[in-house]
């Protein structure tokens, strides 16, 4: 069984999105994710600055066995990228709620409306 | 080969709780805790794999040994009973239709043993060319079950449960033994790069070997670890570093190739690229920056795409991102700067040597 926690938004992708304040936000992968994984043994994060956009593929995690593409659930510029995920990716097996990978400021906190709350998340993520 | 097949040890497969995928057709354990722990293991203690889906074949009749040389690249019919030899079954145009391990059990009749993936593949090639031999070729897959038992401390463990005196026994050979009452055949052969056997028997001696096995600890490790294993001793893998549209010599096997041995199907053509010189060459690579080149990626050099990798990893026992590739020849120097895109970036690199890893076999 995979945990999901109220209050985040999902994506069909099974990344997860935290708001902090604003228009900032955490976005991570799931739980359910991370056990379809395996042990994660590289996390390729973009450059901060760099712009994200809804759906489109914005790094990857990967596990001994293969690369998974992350796909963006927001349309944004990545104002901070999770620095200890460089040296300890497992993190993201440990806590995946925790181990956030990319900060975004969103161009239109709007777009949010596109993504799933934790009550639909539990369904696709079964 | 619709219906999805089970290995006699599925059941404990299941409850070890290893996650399980369809592999060539059969329901196998890709991992049971995590990979890196099982390939740490087999490199420092010992582990074992459930390898029943191996396809074994049996050859025999009064031409068996020179039937064997006429459709295997490497040579029997001077070998010692006992002996095993690796090697390839090849196309006429020199291109491989399986690699394979041949068990010389007399000197009328041989074990081979392939891979899963292509054993019906191998099978009817091998009844398409029998014609002219006086020799039985015997699908036996379904009777016999597999366990590789690999890793430094394999010997120790295998003598002291069975009583086998496998220190007398070299890398590469084979012998009938007795193992719970039962007649096994068992080899000092792998696929990982550390010494180790591989014992075939019949389903329900392999299950109570296995069971026993358990018992004394020694690690159940999945398809998963078997493939970063054999990848950091260079070992090939069918459909990645060698397939129906790679030779032999282009994958740098030309060992296994014996061009003294009589005529042998494909040998013509690979004596032409012997003189001419393979368009290709499967080198190592070393990524100096931190990603990991998956196979199908595409290698480059100044910016002109040479070639793509065959297997890669972030290698377990090295921590450094390595691969295997399949380069042109003429931009396949060891230590030419190569880049390897991945997702549309390009990552810098170096062409190295194959050797990842140094092989711990007893000779």
């Amino acid at each position: 069984m995979s945990t999901v926690l109220e209050g985040l938004y999902y994506s069909e992708d099974h990344e997860w999105v935290k708001v902090i304040e604003g228009n900032v936000v955490l976005v991570g992968i799931t739980d359910f994710a991370q056990q379809q994984l395996g042990a994660i043994v590289f996390v390729d994060m973009p450059e901060v600055g760099s712009k994200v956009t809804f759906e489109d593929e914005f790094g990857a995690v990967e596990s001994v066995k293969a690369a998974s593409d992350l796909m963006s659930p927001v349309t944004g510029s990545v104002i901070a990228v999770n620095e200890d995920l460089v040296s300890e990716p497992e993190l993201i097996n440990e806590d995946p709620y925790r181990a956030w990978i990319i900060k975004v400021a969103v161009d239109d906190m709007s777009e949010l409306e596109n993504l799933l709350d934790s009550a639909s998340y539990q369904k696709i993520s079964r | 080969m619709s219906e999805v097949m089970k290995t006699c040890l599925y059941d404990s497969h299941v409850a070890l709780g290893a996650r399980i995928e369809d592999f060539a057709g059969y329901l196998m354990p890709i991992v049971y805790t995590k990979i890196t722990e099982e390939h740490q293991a087999v490199r420092t203690n010992v582990g074992m794999f459930d390898v029943s889906h191996m396809g074994e074949i049996t050859v025999k009749g009064k031409d068996a040994l020179r039937f064997v040389d006429y459709v295997f690249s490497g040579e029997i019919t001077t070998k010692e009973i006992g002996k095993v030899v690796y090697g390839m079954l090849l196309y006429e145009n020199g291109t491989i239709v399986d690699d394979l391990l041949v068990y010389k059990v007399s000197e009328t009749e041989c074990f081979l043993v392939v891979n899963a993936s292509n054993q019906d593949k191998d099978y009817s090639w091998l009844l398409k060319n029998q014609g002219g031999f006086e020799v039985a070729v015997i699908n036996r897959s379904h009777d016999f079950a597999e366990v590789a038992v690999q890793g430094p401390k394999a010997e120790q463990i295998l003598d002291e449960l069975f009583d086998l005196n496998l220190d007398t026994m070299n890398f590469f050979t084979f012998k009938f033994a007795n193992i719970l009452g039962q007649e096994v055949i068992i080899s000092r052969t792998g696929y990982t790069g550390e010494d180790g056997f591989e014992i075939y028997s019949d389903p329900e001696t392999i299950r109570v070997l296995w069971k026993v096995l358990l018992q004394e600890g020694v690690t159940p490790c999945g398809l998963g670890a078997r493939d970063t294993l054999r990848f950091e001793a260079a070992l090939p893998l069918y459909g990645h570093e060698i397939s129906d549209s790679i030779t032999p010599l282009e994958a740098g096997f030309k060992f296994f190739v014996d061009f003294e041995k009589g005529d042998f199907i494909g040998k013509s053509s690979l004596q032409k690229d012997l003189e001419e010189g393979s368009k290709r060459r499967l080198v190592g690579i070393e990524l100096s920056e931190m990603a990991i080149p998956r196979q199908g990626y595409k290698v480059f050099v100044d910016d002109e795409e040479v070639g793509y990798v065959t297997t890669g990893y972030l290698s377990i026992s090295l921590n450094k991102p390595i691969a295997l590739a399949l380069l042109r020849s003429d931009k396949a120097k060891i230590g030419t700067k190569i880049t390897v895109e991945i997702r549309k970036k390009h990552y810098q690199g170096f062409i190295r040597d194959k050797k990842f890893l140094v092989k711990n076999y007893k000779k």
